[in-house]
C-alpha cells in the first residue's frame, strides 16, 4: 500500500506541482486511507467483539467476588495460587506445554529434514501424509486416541498383548495419563513445526551449505553453525505460538482424562471450565483462565523484539 | 599451493545428458586459470567437481599429487569465491572469515593475525564488525576474497565473482583479483563467461563448449590464433566477422566472396592456404582489421567499399555496421573519420590477420 500511494502521489506532482495540485493531492490521500480503514473495519469490528472485550471481560469478572457483585481486586489471583489443587494444575500445565512444546519442534525439526531430502514428486505426497493430524478436527482425532487407549478395547494394549507384554493403563495413572495426553497433543502438532521448518529449511540458499563444507563443516557442523542460526527467528517465533496455542489446550484432556485422574492432567483451561462453568464460579474460573497471560505476554515481548532486531541485521 | 590435473572428467546428468565430456587439463602451480565460455559450456561444472560440490561420473582429479575424486570438499584444501559471494549472514565479517579456521582449531591468535593481515590487503580492517547486509556488493566480494586468502588453501576456485557487480565496480575488481593473485601466488581457477574477464586475468585461458575444451592457451595467443571457428567468434569484442567464401587460384591465391570479391591471400600464407584450393570456407577478420583507409597501406590491405548501415560512436573508437554480400559485418574505425548511415565509406582490409575457416570441421586452417 505505501508503495501504491507513493506512486499516485508521486506522477502527478513531478508534472505540475502547483499548490491547488498538492491540496487535492492531500484529500486524495486521505480518501485512500478512509477507503482503507472502512475496508479493514470487518476485521476489526471482528476482533474488538471477539478478543479485545472478552479479554477485558475477562480481567473485569476475574476482580469480582462469587456473587458478582463486589469487586475484590487481586484477591482471586491470591487465593487460587495459595490453593495446593491449583498450584498441581499450575505444574501440570507447564509440565504438559513445555514438554510438548519441545518435543513437537524436535519432531517437527527432524521431519522437515527428512522432508526436505526426500526429491521429487514423492515429497508431496509425503507432505501430504504428514500433514493429516493437523488438519483432521482435533477433537474427533482425540476421540480415535481415546478408543485406541481405551482399557478394554486398546488397539495398543491388543498389540503389546500379542508381543507377550503386560496391559499398560493409558489413562489408569497419573502420569501414564499425563504422558497419554502430551503423546496426543505431539502427534497433532509436530505437522506445524514440520510444515514451518520444511519452509525455513528450503529458504537458507544451498551456497551456503556449500561454503561450509568448502570452509571444513561436517554435516553435524553445517546444522549448527548454518541450518539452526538460519532458522534460529523461525524455531524462536514457532516455539512462542505453540507456547501459546498449547498453554490454552482445552480439546485433548476434555476428551481424553477430563482432568483426571484424581485431578492429575488438568490444564488451566479445563481446569477453568470445571471452576468457571461446572461449579458456577465465573470470577474464579476467568482468574485460572488469566493465569498464564502476564507471563505469555512478556515472553512474546523479549521473543518479538529479539526476532526483529536480527532480521533487521541480517535480511 | 598445488598443481591441479583434471583427466578425462566426465559429468553426466540423469538421462544421460553429459554437462562434460571427457575433458583433459593440466594446471600447474602458482598458475591462474580461466573458463571461459557460453552458459552451459561445462565450465561451473568443471569447477563444483574441483571444489567437490559435484560428483565425477568418469575421469580423475588430481590436486597436488592426489587423486580426489571421493575426497570430500572440506579434506581437498581449496578455498572457493562464490558468485552471490555465501557469507553467512548472521555472522560478523570477521566471522565470517574466521569460521574455515574455527573449524580446523587454529588457535585464537593465530586466527586474529591471519584475518588481520587480509583485512589489510583487501582493505577491508573496518568492515570486521559488521554483518554482511550492512556492506556493498564490492565490499561483500572483499569479504568472500578475504575468507578464501585467510584459509591459505591450495587452490583457489571463483566461479564467476564478478557477475553480481555492477559495470564500473567490476573492472576494479578485476584490477585488484589479479592484484590479489600478484601478491598470494596460489594456484586459481576462475570461471567467467565474460571474455574481457578471460583476456585480462588468465595465465592461460580455457575455452568451453557443449562440455569440451574448445583451445586451452594464452590469452594473446588465443586472440591472434584461434583453433576453432568457436573461440574465433568468442575471444574479442566486439566479435570476429565471418563471410563465406572460396579459395580460388586467379594468378595468385585469393579469397573470393559470395559476391564474387576478390582478396589477395599475403604471400607468406599461400603455402597454408593452398591445399583449400575450391572448398567452402569462412573467411574471419576481426573489426579492428577493417579500418578507414589510409595514404599508404601497407602490404597485404585490400581496400573495399562499403555502404555505412548504422555508426556507434564509442570516444575512443567507432564501430560502423555494414553489410557485405548480405552478411551482417562490423568495422572499428578511427573516431575522427565522419561517416553516416547510407555513405560509401572505403574500408582498409588487413588481410594479414585474416583466419580462414574450414567449414567441413569448423577449424581455423
Amino acid at each position: 500500500m505505501a508503495d501504491g500511494s507513493t506512486m499516485v502521489v508521486g506522477a502527478p506532482a513531478a508534472t505540475s506541482p502547483g499548490p491547488r495540485q498538492a491540496g487535492s493531492m492531500k484529500q486524495l490521500a486521505r480518501r485512500r486511507s478512509l477507503a482503507a480503514l472502512a475496508l479493514c473495519s470487518p476485521l476489526i469490528l471482528l476482533i474488538v467483539c471477539l478478543k479485545i472485550y472478552p479479554t477485558f471481560y475477562a480481567v473485569f469478572l476475574s476482580m469480582l467476588d462469587r456473587k458478582m457483585n463486589n469487586f475484590v481486586g487481586f484477591d482471586n489471583f491470591a487465593f487460587m495460587i495459595s490453593r495446593p489443587s491449583f498450584q498441581l494444575v499450575i505444574f501440570q500445565s507447564v509440565l504438559f506445554a513445555v514438554t510438548a512444546v519441545i518435543l513437537k519442534a524436535f519432531l517437527g525439526f527432524v521431519l522437515a529434514h527428512l522432508m526436505h531430502n526426500i526429491r521429487g514428486r514423492n515429497e508431496r505426497v509425503w507432505r501430504g501424509l504428514l500433514l493429516v493430524p493437523w488438519v483432521i478436527p482435533l477433537s474427533l482425532s482425540t476421540l480415535t486416541w481415546w478408543w485406541l487407549f481405551d482399557p478394554s478395547y486398546s488397539a495398543f494394549n491388543w498389540t503389546l498383548n500379542m508381543l507377550g507384554f503386560e496391559d499398560i493403563a493409558f489413562l489408569g495413572t497419573v502420569w501414564n495419563a499425563r504422558l497419554s495426553v502430551i503423546a496426543v497433543n505431539v502427534w497433532f502438532g509436530a505437522p506445524f513445526f514440520m510444515i514451518m521448518y520444511l519452509a525455513a529449511l528450503k529458504s537458507v540458499p544451498e551456497q551456503l551449505y556449500e561454503a561450509a563444507s568448502i570452509d571444513g563443516a561436517t554435516a553435524v557442523q553445517r546444522l549448527f553453525f548454518i541450518t539452526i542460526p538460519m532458522m534460529r527467528n523461525i524455531i524462536l517465533i514457532t516455539v512462542l505460538y505453540s507456547l501459546i496455542v498449547t498453554f490454552a489446550d482445552f480439546d485433548i484432556v476434555r476428551i481424553l482424562t477430563n482432568g483426571g485422574p484424581q485431578d492429575g492432567t488438568h490444564l488451566f483451561a479445563t481446569y477453568a471450565f470445571v471452576v468457571g462453568i461446572q461449579s458456577g464460579n465465573i470470577p474464579r474460573g476467568a482468574t485460572v483462565s488469566l493465569f498464564m497471560f502476564p507471563i505469555l505476554a512478556a515472553l512474546a515481548f523479549f521473543v518479538l523484539r529479539d526476532v526483529m532486531k536480527r532480521n533487521k541485521e541480517m535480511a | 599451493m598445488a598443481n591441479v590435473s583434471i583427466r578425462k572428467v566426465v559429468k553426466a546428468y540423469e538421462g544421460d545428458v553429459q554437462a562434460v565430456k571427457g575433458i583433459d587439463l593440466e594446471i600447474i602451480d602458482h598458475e591462474f586459470v580461466v573458463l571461459v565460455g557460453p552458459s552451459g559450456c561445462g565450465k561451473s561444472t568443471t569447477l563444483r567437481m574441483i571444489a567437490g560440490l559435484e560428483e565425477i561420473t568418469a575421469g580423475e582429479i588430481w590436486i597436488g599429487g592426489d587423486v580426489v575424486n571421493d575426497v570430500p570438499p572440506r579434506d581437498r584444501d581449496i578455498a572457493m569465491v562464490f558468485q552471490n559471494y555465501a557469507l553467512y549472514p548472521h555472522m560478523s565479517v570477521f566471522d565470517n572469515m574466521a569460521f574455515g579456521l574455527k573449524l580446523r582449531k587454529f588457535p585464537k591468535e593465530e586466527i586474529k593475525r591471519r584475518v588481520d593481515e587480509a583485512a589489510t590487503m583487501l582493505d577491508i580492517q573496518m568492515l570486521l564488525d559488521r554483518k554482511p547486509k550492512a556492506l556493498s556488493g564490492g565490499q561483500r566480494q572483499r569479504v568472500a576474497m578475504g575468507r578464501a586468502v585467510v584459509r591459505n588453501p591450495k587452490v583457489f576456485l571463483f566461479d564467476e565473482p564478478l557477475s553480481n557487480l555492477d559495470a564500473k565496480l567490476r573492472v576494479q575488481m578485476r584490477t585488484e583479483i589479479k592484484k590479489l593473485h600478484q601478491l598470494v601466488p596460489t594456484t586459481t581457477v576462475y570461471v567467467t563467461h565474460d571474455q574481457i574477464e578471460a583476456m585480462t586475468l588468465a595465465d592461460r585461458v580455457v575455452v568451453m563448449n557443449h562440455g569440451v575444451i574448445e583451445q586451452v592457451g594464452a590469452p594473446q595467443e588465443l586472440y591472434h590464433h584461434p583453433a576453432t571457428r568457436f573461440v574465433a567468434g568468442f575471444i574479442g569484442s566486439p566479435a570476429m566477422n565471418f563471410l563465406p567464401c572460396q579459395v580460388v587460384d586467379d594468378g595468385g591465391l585469393k579469397v573470393q566472396l559470395a559476391d564474387g570479391t576478390k582478396m589477395a591471400i599475403p604471400a607468406a600464407r599461400v603455402d597454408r592456404y593452398g591445399p583449400y584450393k575450391g572448398k567452402k570456407m569462412t573467411l574471419g577478420i576481426r573489426p579492428e582489421h577493417m579500418t578507414e583507409t589510409h595514404d599508404s597501406e601497407k602490404p597485404g590491405v585490400q581496400i573495399m567499399n562499403a555502404k555505412v548501415d548504422v555508426v556507434e560512436p564509442m570516444g575512443m573508437e567507432t564501430l560502423v555496421h555494414h553489410f557485405v554480400d548480405g552478411v551482417a559485418v562490423c568495422s572499428r574505425i578511427d573516431p575522427n573519420v565522419h561517416t553516416g548511415p547510407g555513405e560509401i565509406l572505403p574500408l582498409a582490409i588487413d588481410m594479414n590477420n585474416m583466419h580462414l575457416i574450414e567449414d567441413a570441421t569448423n577449424r581455423v586452417v
